[in-house]
C-alpha cells in the first residue's frame, strides 16, 4: 500500500488569536490507500476539527491551521500540502479527492431539489457528465448504495425519504466523484440502530468494491470496532493513542483509552443484567397500563373522515415499586408517545392508566432526553428545583430549601449550584439537575425518556450508576425509554420491545436479551455494535418499518401471545 | 438590567445611542421642570425672527418665542407620547401574542387576523384614520400610535412563544402541574424579554417619528403647546428667511430617532445568542 495522506504535527486554532485558542494541538497520522482510520473521542476532543482540516472545510467554521503539514497524494500522483494550498486548488480537492458525509443528512441535502437532481449535479461538477449520461451514472450509483427501486426514488425530495435513505443519498453523492478518501463525520449518530448497522455494512462493502480510504469520526468506539483498520483516540486536541484496531481495543496503553473502553456500555446479550428484580415476591403494581391507544388524526379533508397515525396501538404493561421496565424500539415506534401519555402530555384515544396511591399527589414524574432543552435557561437552579413544589402548593421556606440541598447532594452536585444558571453546567450535570427536579415531589415512578442518550459515554455510565443508587434508596420504579440495548442491559429488570406502535415482546431482561423470540427483537439485538462481536458478521436486513398511517375506522387485529418461558411473552407474527 | 446597560455602554453604537437618549431625557426633564432659558410661550415682540445668538441660542420664531426653550418642551412632549404609546403597545401586544400562541385555535385566528388587518395599513394612515374619528389631541395621539404598533408586538411575541411552548421545559412544567400563570410568566415571558427589549427600543424611534408627523399635519399636539412636528410646520413658510427654525427641530427629530435605532441595534447584537459569548 502506498501512502495516501500524511498529517504532520497539525495544529488548528480558532478566534482572533488562533495560536492562543488551539483546539487541535499537534496531531500526526498517516493513511494508506484503502485503509480505514477511525478517530474516536468525546465531544470537544478536536476529532471533527482534525478531520475537517484535511479538506480545509475548517476554514469556513472560523478555524486556522497554525502549524503542521497535510500531504495528500492526488489522483494524478502529485503530492499537495493541503495546509498551504490556496482556495482555488482546494476546490479541486473537495469532492474529487476527498469526499465527505455529514452527521445530519436532512440538513446536508437541499430540500427544494429532488435527490436525483442533486446526485446528477455532483456528477456534472466532478466528471462533467450531463443529460442521459449523468442520469445513467446516478441510477448506477444509487444501485451501489443499495437503494431499492432507484428509478422512482430519483424524483423524491429529501423529506420524503427516511433518515437511512437520506444518508445513503449523501454517500451516493460523495461516491459520484470517486474520491480516494472519504471523511465520514459521525454518519450514523442521527440514525436508528438497525439503520446504523445497514449503513456501516454498506460502507464496509463500498471500501471492498472501490478501494477508497476512509476517515471515520465517531464518539462510539464500539461502532468502529468492526470496520476500522486503525484507531486514533483523541482527548483535548491531542491524539493520546493510535495503532492497529485490534491492538488498541484489546490492549489499550493510554489511561484515557482504557477509560473509554470501560465506559462504553458493552452489550453482552443479557449476561450483565441486574439481579435485584422485584417480581419474585408478589407486589401491587404502582402503575398499570391497559390497552393504551394513542392516535393522531392526519389529512385535511372537510367532509371525509380523517385517517390517523396509530402511534400507540393496544399497549399494556404494569410496573411494581423498585423495578425498571425498559421500553426499547426505534424512532417512531411509539415508545415516547407511551411515556408522554402516562404523564398526560398526550391525550390517549382509548385505554386505561391506573396509578396506585403513592407518596405524593403526583406519583409519576419524568426526565427528558435533552438536558439543554428541559431547563428554562433564564431561571436559577433554585427556581427550577422549587417549581414542582410551588406548583403543588408548598412555600419557598427552609423545609423546601433543605429538601433541595438534600437532593442536590444526592445527585452529586455542589450546594452553591442553587444560585447558578443552567448554562453554567455541563450536559451530565444538567441531567442530574433534571433528575433532582423530578425527585422534588417524592414520586413513586420516574419516566426516563432517553434520559442518558444525549450524554457522552463516560458521563452516561455515571448517570446510570446514580439512577440505580437512587432507585435502591427511594424504592423508585423506572420506566426507561431507550433505543440503546447496551444501556438497557445495565439498568432494566424487565424489557418491552416496541415495534410500529405495539409491544412485540416483553419479559424479564435476561430472557429477552439472551433468547430473543420475535424477529424484530432479533434484528434489533443483531444490530447492536459491540467490541466483543467485531469479528462476527451479521446479515444486513433491509426491512423498512411499515407506515403507521391508517385509514379511518381501521382497527388492528387483537394481539395473539405465546409464552416463551416464565415472564417472557412474545407476540405471534403473521406469516406472510 | 444594570448588566444590560453596562454591556450596552461597551458596545460602540450602543454608547452613542445611550448618550443621545441621555441628553434627550435630560432636556425633557428640564423642560418639564420649567428650567428653560426663556418661557417657551412668552412673546418677545421686538425680537421676532432673530438668528441664533447668545440670548436666543437657536433663534426666535415669527411670534418672537425662544426656539431653544420651545425645543426642550417639544422634546418632552415627543418623549412623553412616544414612551406612553410604546408602553401601551408593548403590554397590549404581549398579551395578545401570548394568548394567541398559548391557547391557539379560535383565539389565535381572531386575534391574529385583526392584527393582520391593522398591519395592512401604513402607520401614519391608520393613525390619521383614528384621529379623524376621535379628534386631535395629545391623548388621541398616544392611543393612535399605540394601536398602530400593537400588531408588531403581537407578532414579535407570538412567534417565539409558539416555539417556546413546544420546548421540553414547558412539558416538564406540565408534568409537575405548574399553573398556567406560572408557565406563561416564568417560562414564556421571561424568555421573551430579549426580543421585546429590542423591539421596544426600535418602536420608540418609530413612535417619535409618527408623533412628529402627526403634529406636522396639525393632528397631534395642539398649539400653543410646543412640539417638534408643529415647529417644523410653522417654519415651513419661513424657510428662506429663517432657516434655523427648520434646521434645529429637524436635526432634533433625526438625532432622536438615530439614538433609539443605534441603541436598538446594539441591544440586538448583545442579546442575540449567536453573537453572545458564553459557555455552552
Amino acid at each position: 500500500m502506498t501512502g495516501l495522506l500524511s498529517v504532520k504535527d497539525l495544529r488548528v486554532g480558532f478566534g482572533q488569536d488562533p495560536r492562543a485558542n488551539e483546539v487541535v494541538k499537534g496531531v500526526s497520522f498517516d493513511l494508506a490507500a484503502g485503509e480505514i482510520l477511525a478517530i474516536v473521542g468525546e465531544s470537544g476532543s478536536g476529532k471533527s476539527v482534525s478531520a475537517l482540516s484535511i479538506n480545509r472545510l475548517v476554514d469556513f467554521g472560523g478555524g486556522r491551521i497554525t502549524h503542521g503539514a497535510i500531504h495528500l497524494t492526488r489522483s494524478d500522483g502529485t503530492e499537495l500540502d493541503v495546509a498551504r494550498a490556496d482556495e482555488k486548488t482546494l476546490l479541486g480537492i473537495r469532492g474529487r479527492d476527498v469526499g465527505m458525509i455529514f452527521q445530519e443528512p436532512m440538513t446536508s441535502l437541499n430540500p427544494v431539489h429532488t435527490v436525483g437532481a442533486q446526485i446528477e449535479e455532483a456528477f456534472r461538477l466532478s466528471k462533467g457528465l450531463t443529460g442521459a449520461q449523468a442520469h445513467k451514472a446516478t441510477l448506477d450509483v444509487l444501485g451501489r448504495v443499495r437503494i431499492p427501486d432507484a428509478q422512482s426514488r430519483l424524483g423524491y425530495y429529501p423529506h420524503q425519504l427516511s433518515g437511512g435513505m437520506r444518508q445513503r443519498i449523501m454517500i451516493a453523492m460523495a461516491l459520484a466523484a470517486s474520491p480516494r478518501l472519504l471523511i465520514a463525520d459521525e454518519p450514523t449518530t442521527a440514525l436508528d440502530v438497525t439503520v446504523q448497522a445497514q449503513i456501516m455494512a454498506l460502507l464496509a462493502e463500498l471500501r471492498e468494491e472501490t478501494g477508497m480510504a476512509m476517515i471515520f469520526i465517531t464518539h462510539d468506539i464500539g461502532l468502529v470496532a468492526g470496520i476500522a483498520d486503525r484507531i486514533m483516540v483523541m482527548q483535548n486536541g491531542v491524539a493520546v493513542e493510535q495503532g492497529e484496531a485490534d491492538a488498541v481495543l484489546d490492549s489499550p496503553q493510554h489511561d484515557y483509552t482504557k477509560h473509554l473502553l470501560r465506559a462504553v456500555p458493552h452489550f453482552t446479550s443479557g449476561k450483565a443484567v441486574r439481579n435485584d428484580g422485584r417480581r419474585a415476591e408478589p407486589h401491587e403494581p404502582i402503575v398499570k397500563v391497559d390497552d393504551l391507544v394513542v392516535r393522531f388524526p392526519v389529512g385535511k379533508a372537510w367532509f371525509k373522515p380523517k385517517g390517523a397515525i396509530h402511534a400507540v396501538d393496544g399497549v399494556s404493561f404494569d410496573l411494581v415499586p423498585g423495578e425498571t421496565l425498559a421500553i426499547v424500539g426505534e424512532s417512531g415506534c411509539g415508545k415516547s408517545t407511551t411515556a408522554r401519555a402516562l404523564l398526560g402530555l398526550n391525550s390517549k384515544t382509548r385505554g386505561e392508566i391506573v396509578t396506585g396511591s403513592g407518596h405524593s399527589v403526583r406519583p409519576v414524574q419524568m426526565v427528558f432526553q435533552d438536558p439543554f432543552a428541559s431547563l428554562n435557561p433564564r431561571l436559577t437552579v433554585e427556581a427550577l428545583l422549587a417549581e414542582p413544589a410551588i406548583a403543588n402548593g408548598q412555600r419557598r421556606d427552609d423545609t423546601l430549601r433543605a429538601r433541595m440541598a438534600f437532593l442536590l447532594d444526592r445527585v452529586g452536585l455542589p450546594q452553591d449550584a442553587l444560585t447558578r444558571y443552567p448554562h453554567q453546567f455541563s450536559g451530565g450535570q444538567r441531567q442530574r439537575l433534571c433528575i433532582a427536579r423530578a425527585l422534588m415531589l417524592n414520586p413513586d415512578v420516574v419516566v426516563l425518556d432517553e434520559a442518558v442518550s444525549a450524554l457522552d459515554v463516560s458521563v452516561q455510565a455515571k448517570v446510570l450508576e446514580l439512577l440505580v443508587d437512587l432507585q435502591q434508596e427511594f424504592g423508585l420504579a423506572y420506566l426507561f425509554i431507550s433505543h440503546d440495548m447496551a444501556v438497557v442491559e445495565r439498568i432494566a429488570h424487565r424489557i418491552a420491545v416496541m415495534f410500529a406502535g405495539q409491544i412485540v415482546e416483553m419479559g424479564e431482561a435476561r430472557a429477552v436479551l439472551s433468547d430473543p423470540q420475535h424477529s424484530y427483537t432479533k434484528r434489533l439485538i443483531a444490530a447492536v455494535p459491540a467490541i466483543e462481536r467485531r469479528k462476527q458478521r451479521f446479515a444486513v436486513d433491509m426491512t423498512q418499518v411499515p407506515s403507521l398511517v391508517r385509514p379511518p375506522g381501521f382497527e388492528p387485529p387483537p394481539a395473539q401471545w405465546r409464552e416463551a418461558g416464565q415472564d417472557h411473552r412474545v407476540r405471534i407474527e403473521d406469516t406472510p | 438590567m444594570g448588566k444590560m446597560l453596562s454591556s450596552l455602554f461597551r458596545h460602540p453604537s450602543g454608547r452613542i445611542g445611550l448618550v443621545i437618549i441621555g441628553f434627550y431625557l435630560l432636556a425633557a426633564i428640564l423642560g418639564t421642570l420649567g428650567l428653560t432659558p426663556h418661557d417657551p410661550l412668552k412673546l418677545f415682540a421686538i425680537d421676532r425672527l432673530k438668528a441664533p445668538s447668545g440670548t436666543y441660542w437657536f433663534g426666535t420664531d415669527l411670534l418672537g418665542r425662544d426656539a431653544f426653550s420651545r425645543l426642550m418642551v417639544g422634546i418632552r412632549q415627543s418623549m412623553l407620547i412616544a414612551f406612553a404609546s410604546v408602553a401601551i403597545a408593548t403590554i397590549a401586544g404581549t398579551i395578545i401574542g401570548l394568548v394567541s400562541a398559548w391557547w391557539g385555535g379560535l383565539w389565535d385566528g381572531i386575534f391574529m387576523r385583526v392584527m393582520d388587518v391593522l398591519l395592512a395599513f401604513p402607520a401614519i394612515l391608520l393613525a390619521l384614520l383614528i384621529i379623524a374619528i376621535v379628534g386631535p389631541g395629545t391623548m388621541t395621539s398616544v392611543a393612535a400610535i399605540a394601536i398602530v404598533y400593537t400588531p408588531i408586538f403581537a407578532r414579535v411575541v407570538r412567534g417565539p412563544a409558539l416555539s417556546l411552548k413546544q420546548r421540553d421545559f414547558v412539558d416538564a412544567a406540565r408534568t409537575f402541574g405548574s399553573s398556567q400563570g406560572y408557565v406563561l410568566t416564568r417560562h414564556l415571558l421571561l424568555n421573551l424579554v430579549a426580543p421585546l427589549a429590542v423591539q421596544v427600543t426600535l418602536a420608540l424611534a418609530w413612535a417619535l417619528l409618527t408623533e412628529a408627523g402627526l403634529s406636522f399635519l396639525g393632528l397631534g399636539t395642539q398649539p400653543p403647546t410646543p412640539s417638534l412636528g408643529l415647529m417644523l410646520a410653522e417654519s415651513r413658510n419661513l424657510m428662506t428667511h429663517a432657516p434655523w427654525l427648520m434646521i434645529f427641530p429637524a436635526v432634533t427629530i433625526m438625532l432622536g430617532i438615530l439614538g433609539f435605532n443605534l441603541t436598538g441595534d446594539a441591544l440586538r447584537d448583545i442579546l442575540d445568542p449567536r453573537t453572545q459569548r458564553r459557555e455552552a
